[in-house]
């Protein structure tokens, strides 16, 4: 594991295969992260997005195929050295998954009091620089459930940079939030990757937003990249679901109906079905 | 999640195995959880003296029903002065660390299931994997360790009450002489029936403590799950503390 220059991918998949019980999630996935851009990582609902950051952190194993990060083999990796890599990575879940019974400061004190040894003042002083860089060093006593969701999710990004990561993964960052929350969301990706200058991998369903920010996208489907560039590249490609996606066009190759038998003949052909 | 087995008795089989595996992985990091002593204080608290008013009231009544009871059936033997040597070894070998272990099925093990289905429901354990943190390190082992600690506490407390609540109804009611009620209890009670009482309680502890965070760890992660998981620790709990019971009480009386 070396630290990464300027434009080396710091995140390669190539060729990935992946299963779960049978029912085919990644055929032949393959993209990567360049050191200190925004990528982002698009495509509709259950197309694996999350399962692909789970490859990403080797909290899972591909059939097939070369999840490299930092230089290392992520699926190769002994616990020892996961755990190690994983330090190195900040994650932001979801939903914010803020430990329920601990305050928003220990929330954000957690990992550091779990691999450092640091004395308390300087501990205290640095969860409140966390909590500062987005706006809620107001908050640090209160408990998670006094918060509003978009308030966990700025304490869970506070966490998630309170070891200094050099790769930062967002697991559906928009997702619920009012458009105040979300802009102040994205403004924090944004600026994060910036003054940090680390690596920034989104994933989400909300094109418009991240097209604001993104350096770089792919767009998943059908077990695979079906389309990557710059948003503007993207908006502009020809491919149906590409454009089916990027439009928010409700019917396409991602259909509006789920498969069901002939509409006419279940209504009036058989009278006992 | 277990997978859909062919026989009921194989899937009993595969549970075993994966709980025994658990039990392993846990064992593992029971030592290096005590890194935290703060954690390992804070759940005997939360296992031990949260279930304490529920263990006393308990108690009392069960200690007074013996009391009831075995006045009842000793007189009829003409023996209603050795009330206190029977409700002290039934409470001390028998029902103190059976009855003890149900209610902390009931009230902690459900407590304790729920607690870690929801942290799995909400990705916390999760969360803390991401973060290079070993949940059974940083949640399992501290609760798995607190219950077992809390159980013979508890049980001594329910004997304690028990043998009060004996002495209330058959000397306090029943008109049994107190000196001998308790210089009979004295002399009759040895340390091996205290020592019997206190291996089981342990024994209880483990096996409750084990099925409440292994529910809890391997909950489905949804609401419905994490209520399936508390259901399911009540019911392995209790079967599992009367199967102990029978297992011990008979190794006892053989040796």
């Amino acid at each position: 594991m070396t630290a990464p220059t300027a434009a080396e991918p710091v995140v390669e998949v190539s060729g990935v295969r992946y299963a779960i019980d049978g029912r085919r999630i990644f055929d032949n996935l393959s993209l990567q992260a360049r050191h200190g851009e925004i990528t982002a990582v698009l495509g509709p609902s259950g197309t694996g997005k999350t399962t692909l950051l789970r490859l990403l952190m080797g909290a899972i194993r591909p059939a097939a195929g070369r999840v490299t990060v930092f230089g290392a083999q992520v699926p190769a990796l002994k616990r020892a050295d996961l755990y190690a890599l994983r330090r190195r990575v900040g994650m932001l879940f979801q939903n914010g998954a803020l430990m329920s019974d601990l305050s928003v400061f220990e929330n954000v004190a957690f990992p550091l009091r779990a691999h450092t040894r640091l004395p308390e003042p300087l501990l205290r002083r640095l969860v409140l620089m966390k909590l500062q860089a987005v706006g809620l060093r107001g908050a640090a006593d209160l408990a998670p459930a006094a918060l509003s969701g978009g308030m966990a999710r700025r304490v869970a990004l506070a966490r998630a940079i309170a070891m200094d990561p050099e790769l930062l993964i967002y697991d559906e960052p928009f997702v619920g939030l009012d458009p105040i929350s979300l802009g102040v969301i994205l403004r924090l990706i944004q600026s994060l990757n910036a003054t940090l200058g680390i690596t920034t991998i989104v994933v989400t369903h909300d094109v418009q937003e991240i097209s604001r920010i993104a350096h770089q996208s792919y767009l998943l489907a059908n077990g695979g990249v079906v389309a990557a560039g710059s948003p503007a590249e993207l908006r502009a490609a020809a491919a149906p679901v590409v454009n089916q996606f990027m439009n928010g066009l409700p019917d396409g190759p991602v259909p509006f109906h789920v498969p069901a038998p002939d509409y006419r003949e279940q209504l009036l052909g058989n009278p006992d079905a | 999640m277990p997978s859909r087995s062919p026989s009921p008795v194989l899937g009993a089989l595969v549970k075993l195995g994966r709980v025994t595996l658990f039990l392993g992985r846990i064992i593992a990091q029971c030592l290096p959880s005590l890194r935290y002593p703060r954690l390992l204080v804070a759940q005997i608290y939360n296992a031990g003296a949260r279930s304490l008013i529920i263990v006393m009231l308990c108690g009392l009544f069960v200690g007074m029903v013996l009391g009831l009871q075995g006045y009842d059936l000793l007189q009829r033997f003409g023996s209603e002065s050795s009330l206190g040597v029977a409700a002290a070894l039934g409470l001390v070998k028998e029902l103190g660390p059976v009855i003890t272990a149900l209610l902390f099925a009931g009230r902690a093990g459900t407590s304790l299931t729920s607690e870690i289905g929801l942290m799995r429901a909400t990705d916390q354990l999760t969360a803390m994997e991401m973060m290079a943190v070993d949940p059974v390190r940083r949640v399992v082992a501290p609760r798995f360790l607190g219950g077992i600690i809390a159980m013979p506490l508890l049980t001594a407390i329910f004997d304690v009450i028990g043998i009060f609540g004996a002495q209330l109804i058959g000397v306090g009611q029943l008109g049994v002489e107190s000196g001998t009620f308790w210089s009979l209890m004295q002399s009759s009670v040895e340390i091996r029936d205290v020592t019997q009482g206190l291996v089981k309680s342990l024994c209880f502890g483990l096996a409750c403590s084990l099925m409440a965070v292994y529910e809890g760890y391997h909950a489905e992660p949804t609401a419905e799950g994490v209520g399936l998981a508390t259901t399911r620790t009540v019911v392995s709990s209790a079967v599992l503390t009367l199967i102990l019971d029978y297992m011990l009480t008979a190794a006892f009386i053989s040796t």
